[in-house]
């Protein structure tokens, strides 16, 4: 099952693919075969940012296509359900492309403390968050420097399980779980990673000397992991010191894995040192499905309907998507389109002190694109 | 019941305010700390603060039980004084005996934690426009302690939160913006994803909010907060949060204004609070002159400010504020090239002219 994992990213993609091959070497010519794939908008300014997607899509030519699929806690009574996600994904290539959706403060069914993101990734079993930070010439940082390092989460489990309950009104237990088997597992595919990626250090985050057994636990695993990777430097930080390391000097860090909560918290702190959230894609694995959404999730209410929200992230999704699906070609060529376009700086959106639309900001990448 | 031990712990500071002198616990701690703490006795004496320090061994002694403590002298110290000052202590790992800080901490139920974090002028960082103040939780959250393994390899660890503790805080937060002018009180929280614990903690909140009309009162996600804390600090001002959020935070606050050496820290509880220099005991450089009192400095400015002698407080505060402003004598943490004593002597001479 471990190494099962280990391919999840390329495995599904690869028998749908095999048929396109050549045209993705040579996509001038032949009529392509289109891959399908299943895109799920959510809340906010999600269907914006995936509706630009589609448009750069289908003005450059990208073999791609989307079959759309409404979930959301907020619209609760239009949402699909669960299940009905899961078919579409499996039927198209194993893969989706993610805006963030709201949790809602209160949930529709009674009695439910969890919310949809997390029954999907549950149900999909999508264990692992992979959010790679990286500088994007042409974004102004604080500390400019070159950060490139990759986070890690397990996403299934510890704070994020939803057992609480009250013992006597005014006094709430909330359970973190943390098990063997799941820990096992994200901290061989953190090293799995690294080594994949000739990645040098795997640095895991925890709170073990207050959360004894739990983060514990979690420590001693990764320190018996790290044993079977010898080539791989492997060293252990406290998340509160991690915190302050990555506001004071964010470069030290290469790959980092932790547990779920976190994960949360260093994928927004790290966002921040590099733009935001408009700019940081991130990818949800399991053994048979990924699911490629921006890396800090915030569906972004304020914007909403104003075209003012950054589509860099989104479009780096679809870019790192385009990889996973062997169509190198088309998602190098996108991501080098975006990376023009900010390096340029000409059309720059609200976050970067620009007045241009999102729309503006995606036509722009058509123009840069070039294949 | 519930509001008691807050009215008390704010009342408490009042009854203080005569120039009468004052007993302070002083606790030196290890390392560099006998150092730092003669360094603000120093600056005490030449503002004329009107405090007589009780300095205070707190080396573990075995009892009669064979079992290593915090010794009784120090808790009856802290019992008459009411306010202590902590130097660094050595944290004693596996030596099987509670941490002074956990023994003071439950024997004086110091629930409140607070760490003002300001830029320094004259010690340059990433940032140049944070003024924050944390305040945390700290008797209970995820460092309630209470964990088990359910069955081999799955751990089970409980967050236990309480509306008593979770008003309690709330409180003390609201409080604390009024006496020093703040605007806005954030409470920091994950109710999207833990929806009953957090949801508790935060509508105590908002019912304390209630009770201040003056001051704007927000609420925001810890992941929004992180976000936006790397990118515009100047947008939060007081932040309340349970345990663990504000163990993170107010170590990525104190990261912004350039580390642990510079952030002051206040345990406050019923009737009683330790202010305290939370960093390490850097034993490499002890005894040498070089270490940075500033830390422990603030603590104290901190503490002069709970026991309501504000005019010694603003007065120190400026003299330190200046003297890093200024820079001649900073020491090397800072990027000086001053000594403790000297960046000490600094400091009295600047406070001196304030008068």
């Amino acid at each position: 099952m471990l190494s099962r994992s280990l391919f999840a990213l390329t495995r599904g993609a690869s028998i749908a693919v095999r048929g396109v091959a050549t045209a993705a070497v040579d996509p001038i010519g032949e009529p392509v075969h289109k891959l399908k794939v299943t895109t799920i908008p959510g809340d906010g300014v999600g269907p914006e940012l995936i509706y630009l997607v589609q448009e750069i899509v289908k003005s450059t030519g990208i073999p791609l296509e989307f079959e759309e699929l409404f979930l959301s806690d907020i619209h609760w009574n239009r949402s699909e359900s669960i299940e009905k996600a899961v078919e579409s994904i499996s039927r198209n290539n194993n893969v989706a492309l993610k805006g963030a959706i709201q949790e809602a403060f209160v949930l529709q069914t009674e009695g439910d403390l969890l919310g949809l993101n997390m029954r999907l990734r549950k149900r999909l079993d999508l264990f692992a968050n992979v959010c790679h930070i990286k500088t994007i010439p042409g974004i102004k940082t604080r500390h400019g420097k070159e950060l490139d390092f990759v986070i890690i989460r397990e996403q299934t489990e510890g704070e994020y399980s939803a057992l609480e309950h009250e013992l006597v009104p005014g006094v709430i237990e909330c359970l973190k779980i943390s098990t063997r088997p799941k820990i096992e597992r994200i901290a061989k595919f953190a090293f799995d990673y690294a080594t994949k990626h000739g990645r040098k250090k795997v640095i895991a985050v925890h709170k073990a000397n207050i959360m004894k057994l739990g983060d514990g636990l979690f420590l001693k695993v990764c320190q018996e992991t790290a044993k079977l990777y010898p080539r791989i430097e492997f060293d252990q930080m406290i998340i509160d010191n991690t915190c302050m390391q990555l506001v004071s000097r964010p470069e030290q860090f290469d790959v980092m894995v932790m547990p779920n909560l976190y994960g949360n918290i260093i994928d927004n702190l790290a966002a921040g040192l590099v733009g935001g959230a408009g700019v940081v894609p991130a990818e949800s694995v399991g053994s048979d499905f990924v699911i490629f959404e921006p890396g800090s999730r915030h569906a972004f209410h304020a914007a909403l309907g104003r075209q003012i929200a950054n589509p860099t992230a989104m479009i780096l999704c679809a870019a790192n998507m385009l990889n996973h699906l062997h169509l190198d070609t088309y998602g190098n060529a996108l991501r080098q389109a975006v990376y023009d376009v900010v390096k340029e700086g000409k059309v720059r959106t609200q976050d970067f002190g620009g007045y241009a639309k999102s729309t503006e900001f995606a036509d722009r990448v058509v123009d840069k694109f070039k294949i | 019941m519930l509001t008691r031990g807050v009215r008390q712990s704010i009342a408490y500071g009042r009854q203080l305010s005569s120039e009468a002198t004052r007993r302070v616990t002083l606790i030196p701690g290890d390392g560099i700390g006998p150092e730092i703490s003669k360094a603000v006795q120093e600056i005490f004496e030449a503002a004329k603060v009107p405090i007589s320090w009780e300095p205070v061994d707190v080396t573990p002694v075995k009892g009669r039980d064979g079992i290593f403590r915090i010794p009784q002298r120090c808790i009856d110290l802290m019992h008459e004084t009411k306010v202590g000052l902590k130097g660094p202590l050595e944290t004693p790992i596996g030596k099987g005996h509670r941490s002074l800080n956990l023994a003071v901490r439950k024997e004086f139920n110091l629930y409140a934690n607070v760490r003002p974090c300001r830029s320094l002028v004259g010690h340059k960082t990433l940032y140049d426009n944070v003024d924050v103040v944390t305040i945390r939780e700290n008797t209970e959250g995820e460092y309630s302690g209470i964990e088990h393994e359910v069955s081999p390899g799955i751990m089970q660890s409980i967050k236990l939160i309480t509306q008593e503790a979770s008003h309690r805080v709330a409180k003390y937060a609201f409080e604390y913006a009024k006496q020093n002018g703040r605007k806005l009180v954030t409470v920091v929280h994950k109710a999207n994803i833990m929806r009953m614990s957090d949801g508790l903690f935060l509508n105590c909140c908002r019912e304390v909010a209630n009770d201040y009309p003056e001051i704007k009162f927000k609420e925001a996600y810890l992941d929004t907060v992180c976000l936006n804390m790397v990118q515009d600090p100047s947008q939060y001002d007081v932040l309340v949060m349970p345990n663990l959020y504000g163990d993170i935070l107010s170590d990525l606050c104190a990261g912004l204004i350039g580390g642990l050496g510079v952030t002051p820290s206040g345990n406050i509880g019923e009737g009683a609070a330790v202010f305290e220099s939370v960093h390490g005991t850097a034993p490499d450089i002890a005894g040498q002159d070089k270490a940075n009192p500033t830390a422990l400095l603030l603590s104290s400015v901190l503490m002069l400010r709970y026991m309501e002698l504000n005019r010694y407080a603003d007065r120190i505060e400026k003299a330190c504020f200046d003297a890093i402003a200024d820079g001649s004598h900073k020491t090397g943490d800072l990027g000086g090239t001053g000594t403790c004593t000297s960046f000490t002597r600094d400091i009295c001479a600047r406070v001196k002219d304030l008068d």
